[in-house]
């Protein structure tokens, strides 16, 4: 990390200011923060001189709800951290406890858990991409990635009847059997989707103004973004190529041949390609895995009463946001003695104020956007 | 009815007339441009818009007026209360004073200034005080950043646009509004064929004049909340709002009377007739478009859910037909009443057809970015216009002294024109590019 930076060092806290700086306070209700996120910005003019995200709007102690539920109980209380990636977080959590227990989901569930947990990824990228955009004042591609994530959601509603918080997995495997013309919809969605991508960056990539807006705006280094844990396109796109789907496969996802598409330069410009071919290479693992769905069973022998030995695991998955990892600890009887998250939004926002300084206000709202956050994830 | 007027008031009874009207159908024009607005936004992004209010949306309009209305008034606790009260007005008034100038048709114009123009241009510059006015009086950091962005955006765009117009005044000799029309039908071509630069110019500076995407930084939604508005509510907000569609409407009317060819008919040599008639096909036109509408909206009618939007439905596809008839009433009646009603239909049309550009521009673009808009201002579009006035006096000097083909003129022009914004364009990049890389090796140290 370069040296002349320390985060949260004295800019914010003074409250001298110059003849020319002005304190703006963004948020918690402002339209593009993103939810409830709160920015403090110290502003020469329109020129950002220091920065601080204040979080906690949403707090809801979901960590402290697990020490009382039982294992089992607290499946559906994840799918509302990172609320537009529910399939993702249950994913994380699930494959955790499993650890936990030393079971591993039967090879049936493993590759429906990837089919849904890529389809969430196109839909969580969706929602950023239509934010991100009408917050760089592109009014038009958020009805279309609303468009396509509607066929995403509606898939869930036929496998599991939800679509938002779906509580799709369980522990040891699936609730549900795939309904009946499931390979078919997720096959039709895809290939579809696939001049739906195009279509959006007709209208944003080549776009001069687009180009003017996200080009050089909120550069993170490589360096910088290890140095503060950045993980997930964020991390790629500074040209760090780390995906735990290929460092750490889990799921089913050692099966499928798929690219971790990364871009040299870490500015917003780039997270957004990055994200863009992450979307075409989550369509290319779908289509693989619709291909050939092994048969069997669906869920593995855990017992009703989950009860695993005492000990502590560390499970993380690659949600589309970044890192997502569940750390557990078991005393032995049904409930967890503690439950901890590391949500990717949350670390990932340690990185604003890097990118922020020196930024103008109009960019500030882009570099919101291209973090990705959900505050649900940053203040559980 | 002339008998009952004192003489020495008859010459200001019809545009007193004229005026009440304007100011009272106003607001109801403003609210079906955005209606309008938001229809066409929905057709472009996959959905419906309005549709609850009347059939398809169409009360909407009265609807959001009249809830504006009711809304409660709030003055923000540090705000500075007559500036607060006074900016809004302000705004609204300078935006319908331009409405004077105007002329909507040969027949319809409140006032035929011999400065018009440049009677418009005053007027509609002064609506700035509104907007920076109430930007300060809110007492708010958002509103105070709109109000700057505002202040500079208008100041460096208004050159501009101002110059675009020069090369369309140049070729008209006038500055009274009807006298710009009468040389375009004089020259037998609109000014937009002769300088499409200046038209473009005046395109790009007259959307950002009127704060519409994606020049809207001094409202930019997604940064400043709503810029200078944001402290603004109910009634107050609903001025500023008017002022906003006025303003709108009024560079509109500007491109159209300078480039468009105002009240003038397309194609005025193409003279085929109705078959067996004496009609004229182009003249015939405007009431069987009306007609077509009418036609359209009968054939919808039976289609709606309730009985009152049924019944409605046929009221809308009434008024058309009745203006299909006006129109078709007119093609028989003394030329200067046709012409009136005529002229209006097309000056109308043109206006429309601007300001669905203006539109359209904003559903499709990002916004840009401060620096990058003032960027574009002086770095691109002033420079061009600048030249491009020098080009149009070249032509012009050229026709009259040696008299060289307008055509031909106007087309070498316009092929070096093009050639100069290329050339700004590519300028313009490098210099961007210079910047970057200067900004780039100063991060890596």
């Amino acid at each position: 990390m370069a040296d002349d930076y320390k985060p949260g060092t004295s800019e914010m806290s003074t409250t001298v200011l110059g003849a020319d700086e002005l304190i703006l306070n963004m948020g918690p209700q402002h339209p593009s923060t993103h939810g409830v996120l709160r920015v403090k910005l110290k502003l020469d003019g329109e020129r950002v001189i220091g920065s601080e995200c204040i979080i906690g709007y949403l707090h809801r102690g979901v960590e402290k709800i697990a020490e009382h539920r039982s294992y089992q109980q607290f499946a559906p209380y994840v799918d509302r951290m990172d609320y537009v990636a529910a399939v993702s977080n249950g994913l994380g959590y699930c494959e955790a406890v499993e650890k936990l227990l030393g079971a591993e989901a039967p090879p049936r569930a493993r590759v429906v858990r990837t089919i849904l947990t890529e389809l969430q990824r196109i839909a969580s990228h969706l929602l950023w991409l239509g934010t991100h955009a009408l917050d760089i004042g592109a009014l038009t591609p958020v009805f279309y990635c609303f468009r396509e994530r509607e066929e995403i959601l509606k898939i869930y509603e036929k496998y599991c009847g939800a679509r938002l918080t779906t509580h799709a997995f369980r522990i040891g495997g699936l609730q549900y059997e795939t309904y009946d013309g499931f390979e078919q919809d997720v096959k039709r969605f895809c290939e579809d989707f696939g001049h739906k991508i195009d279509e959006y960056e007709t209208l944003l990539t080549e776009n001069r103004i687009w180009l003017g807006r996200t080009k050089g705006i909120g550069i993170l280094s490589a360096q910088d973004a290890i140095a503060l844990g950045v993980t997930g396109p964020v991390l790629r796109a500074s040209g760090v190529k780390w995906d735990l789907r290929k460092a750490m496969p889990y799921a089913a996802y050692d099966q499928y041949e798929f690219d971790i598409p990364t871009r040299p330069n870490g500015d917003t410009y780039d997270r957004y390609l990055v994200r863009m071919e992450e979307m075409r290479q989550s369509r290319r693992i779908c289509l693989q895995a619709i291909e050939n769905i092994p048969s069997g069973p669906i869920m593995a022998k855990v017992g009703k009463v989950l009860k695993p030995p005492p000990g502590e695991v560390y499970h993380s998955i690659e949600a589309p946001k970044g890192e997502l990892g569940y750390y557990i600890v078991s005393d032995g009887t049904t409930q967890p003695y503690r439950v901890r998250v590391r949500p990717p939004s949350f670390i990932n926002l340690q990185a604003f104020d890097r990118m922020a300084r020196g930024a103008l206000v109009a960019d500030v709202v882009a570099i919101i956007g291209t973090i990705d956050i959900v505050l649900g994830e940053v203040d559980r | 009815m002339s008998h009952l007027i004192p003489p020495s008031i008859l010459p200001y009874v019809l545009p007193v007339l004229f005026g009440v009207v304007i100011v009272g159908v106003f607001p109801l024009v403003a609210g079906y441009i955005v209606l309008a607005e938001r229809k066409l936004m929905a057709d472009m992004q996959a959905r419906l818009g309005p549709m609850r209010v009347g059939p398809h949306g169409l009360l909407q309009p009265i609807a959001d007026a009249f809830k504006l209305m009711l809304k409660e008034d709030v003055i923000p606790a540090g705000a500075d209360k007559f500036i607060f009260w006074i900016a809004p007005v302000l705004s609204v008034t300078m935006a319908l004073l331009a409405y004077a100038a105007i002329p909507i048709g040969p027949a319809f114009q409140i006032a035929d200034l011999n400065v018009g123009l440049l009677f418009i241009l005053a007027v509609s510059s002064l609506g700035i005080y509104g907007i920076v006015l109430g930007g300060w009086a809110s007492n708010s950091h958002y509103s105070l950043l709109g109000a700057l962005r505002s202040a500079a955006q208008l100041v460096s765009y208004e050159t501009a646009a101002g110059l675009g117009l020069v090369s369309g005044l140049l070729l008209a000799g006038s500055l009274s509004m009807k006298d710009i029309v009468q040389a375009q039908a004089d020259q037998g071509i609109w000014f937009v064929f002769a300088v499409p630069i200046g038209f473009f110019i005046y395109l790009v500076g007259s959307i950002a004049e009127t704060n519409r995407a994606p020049f809207d930084l001094p409202e930019a939604e997604s940064e400043l909340v709503a810029g200078y508005m944001t402290e603004y509510s109910g009634f107050r907000w609903a001025l500023y709002f008017l002022a906003e569609y006025a303003n709108m409407v009024i560079v509109a009317a500007i491109a159209t009377t300078l480039f468009l060819g105002g009240w003038l008919r397309p194609f005025p040599r193409f003279h085929d007739h109705l078959p067996g008639t004496s009609i004229e096909l182009l003249d015939a036109f405007p009431a069987l478009l009306f007609l077509a509408i009418a036609l359209y909206c009968l054939r919808l009618a039976p289609h709606q859910p309730v009985k009152v939007q049924k019944l409605f439905m046929a009221g809308v596809a009434g008024a058309c037909a009745l203006l299909a008839a006006v129109m078709a009433a007119s093609l028989f009646a003394p030329a200067g009443v046709m012409a009136g009603i005529h002229g209006a239909f097309w000056f109308i049309a043109k206006v429309a057809i601007y300001i669905y550009i203006f539109l359209w521009v904003r559903f499709t673009f990002p916004r840009y970015r401060f620096d990058q808009l003032m960027r574009l201002g002086w770095h691109f579009l002033i420079p061009l216009a600048l030249v491009n006035v020098i080009v149009v006096g070249v032509g012009i000097v050229l026709q009259q002294q040696w008299a060289v083909s307008p055509r031909l003129t106007e087309i070498l022009g316009t092929i070096f024109m093009l050639g100069v914004a290329v050339f700004l364009a590519r300028e313009e990049q490098q210099h961007v590019h210079a910047v970057e890389v200067a900004a780039e090796s100063g991060e890596g140290e």
